[in-house]
């Protein structure tokens, strides 16, 4: 299992923050997971003996965390917020709208593996709502539009 | 990056440097950045206690509970190591405040948690943000990097002799981790379920150490009063409300946005002058207050002071400064489920009272919505709701109750207008658009 040196580092650095070793193990899951695509079997067996956990231990973890998957999403991951503040601004038809345009539904990936769509709880953009993060991007004030015009440009960058 | 507004009407000490590039450590100095620590470090722990105690700082996360009684509550010696942990895991809906303060200021949540530190005795905190939150997790690291760089952090800081880490912690999605008790499980690498208190954090918290847990805007508030002096600080605010907040303005709004109001602002003022009022021409119907875990108000109820003790006079809570506003095409019934929704997502399942009530709630909202909704059924939301209250282990439970309660007593006609196979009224009728269409 190999990391790329950033993690490494961050991951040696994190372990000096803590009187436990486990404390590291919520933030390296996630960075694991940016870095593989999602947490396989094998990373989870990785993280497990660094932090000195069973592997049972982390998937219990794993289980209560929305971020968190143990199966692939597509490479840009649509996240559209439908809670409240969305929810009167549009969020809904919003999400609707991407289903459409993607042709896949809440937590489906499409078949080359560009787009996953998931419906989220609130992201904190609830005065610059309806809004949807692109994996860790923000895009907010939105429009379907204004939308179609976001997954067009992640279509772009990712098929390059 | 979230846009910023502005009203003439606001009081800017928490988003001073909003705007001013204070991510930037030499520019933070440059705005009167890291001398309130520096004042700190020689005014000793009673008097910095005494200090925010005066000052009338409460709690910015939603309880409101006093900061400097807070800290006070943590024993002066410990054979544990004491800890500040900042909760910047913000995920309450309506809310989105504390995003801009780790965006534009992130220098004044570390010296808010230095001055804590120094406050309990503690030689260790953290600051915790939410996993959404990457890319202020990134602003926030570099931050603490160039705090260490500059000698603020780490060793004799400042020449004092006192030693001080600060370091930085992400979370990966939940809501509940947001609750002090669940935030600290899920910092020692756990699931975020909550600890049966007492004993509170404050005695016994993180690794079994006193732990002082505060919001981050309550964290960044504290610099500016060491620095301004607990008067200056009180005056801005209303008696026993001292200051100014971070107020999120959503929903049905003209000028949506984040805005700095003295503590105490009337909250009709806020919806029609600040947030430019109700668009299209329509006509407010409800206001949720403080994020979707406070009982929603009336619009003959919202000539209130939005300060802590006022708005829960009204009959609910100034909560995290979420301030949700609905016009009158908005389905009651809908928005409720929506919030019911969210909730039941969001538990954690460790209490039955509150698995249990959210889901039943969600299936009974769902199915009332959709038009098979039974008489009995609005009896039943009330009183599903009113058996969660009280009986969790963490305020979810409440949260959930709540605003439920809330929505059942003040819009009952509204279920009714959903009984005996009818439809939504609002989605027949087709008035439900969305603001941005």
């Amino acid at each position: 299992m190999r990391f790329s040196e950033e993690f490494e580092t961050r991951f040696a650095d994190m372990l000096t923050h803590y009187p436990t070793k486990r404390s590291a193990l919520v933030p390296t899951l996630l960075y694991a997971q940016d870095e593989i695509g999602s947490l396989s079997d094998e990373v989870i067996q990785e993280l497990a003996q660094r932090l000195e956990l069973t592997e049972l231990e982390v998937r219990n973890v794993i289980s209560y965390y929305s971020m968190l998957t143990t199966k692939p999403r597509g490479k840009y991951n649509v996240q559209v917020c439908t809670n409240i503040a969305c929810m009167l601004r549009g969020g809904e038809e919003l999400l609707d709208h991407c289903k459409k345009k993607l042709g896949i539904g809440h937590q489906g990936t499409t078949q080359d593996g560009l787009f996953s769509l998931e419906e989220v709880e609130c992201i904190g953009a609830c005065s610059w709502a309806p809004a949807a993060q692109v994996n860790y991007d923000f895009h907010e004030n939105l429009t379907n539009t204004k939308m179609d015009q976001i997954l067009d440009n992640y279509k772009k960058k990712g098929t390059q | 990056m979230a846009s910023l507004v502005s009203h003439p009407d606001e009081v800017r000490v928490i988003s001073k440097r909003f705007g001013q590039g204070a991510t930037d450590i030499d520019r933070y100095l440059q705005l009167d950045g890291y001398k309130a620590v520096q004042k700190a470090l020689g005014m000793g722990a009673d008097a910095l206690i005494n200090e925010v105690k005066n000052s009338g700082l409460r709690g910015r996360g939603g309880a409101g509970f006093s900061t400097g009684m807070k800290w006070s509550f943590v024993p002066k010696q410990s054979a544990k190591p004491k800890y500040v942990l900042c909760n910047g895991d913000e995920s309450e809906p309506g809310t989105c405040k504390d995003r801009l303060i780790f965006e534009h200021d992130p220098h004044s949540v570390i010296e808010g948690a230095m001055i804590a530190a120094l406050a309990v005795g503690s030689h260790t905190g953290y600051i915790y943000i939410r996993g959404e939150y990457r890319y202020l997790l990134v602003i926030m690291q570099k931050a603490i990097k160039d705090a260490y760089a500059k000698g603020f952090l780490g060793k004799n800081i400042f020449g004092s002799g006192y030693d001080l880490d600060i370091y930085w912690h992400g979370g990966a999605g939940a809501y509940e981790v947001g609750e002090e008790s669940a935030l600290m499980e899920s910092l020692e690498g756990k699931r975020g379920i909550p600890r049966i208190r007492p004993p509170f954090p404050a005695v016994v918290g993180l690794w079994g150490g006193p732990t002082v847990i505060n919001n981050a805007e309550t964290l960044a508030a504290v610099p500016h009063i060491i620095l301004g002096g607990a008067d200056w600080y009180a005056k801005l605010g209303t008696p026993k409300n001292g200051g100014t907040r971070l107020f999120c303005l959503a929903g049905h709004l003209n000028k949506p946005g984040v805005y700095e109001l003295p503590m105490g602002y009337n909250l009709k003022k806020m919806i029609y002058e600040v947030g430019g009022g109700i668009p299209n021409g329509r006509s407010l119907k409800a206001v949720v207050p403080g994020g979707s875990s406070t009982p929603v108000l009336l619009p003959e109820e919202i000539d209130v002071a939005m300060d802590f003790d006022s708005v829960a006079k009204a009959g609910s809570m100034l909560g995290s400064g979420g301030v949700v506003v609905l016009d009158d095409t908005t389905c009651i019934v809908k928005f409720a489920l929506r919030t019911i929704k969210f909730y039941q997502h969001e538990s954690c399942g460790w209490c039955i009272p509150c698995r249990e009530g959210t889901d039943w709630l969600k299936k009974t909202l769902t199915r009332f919505h959709a038009g098979a909704g039974l008489k009995k059924d609005i009896d039943n939301i009330y009183y599903l709701a009113e058996n969660m209250l009280g009986k969790t282990f963490c305020p979810l439970g409440d949260a959930a109750a709540m605003p439920t309660m809330a929505f059942v007593k003040k819009f009952r006609k509204e279920f009714e207008d959903h009984l005996d196979g009818k439809p939504c009224p609002f989605e027949k009728a087709g008035v439900v658009e969305p603001v941005m269409a």
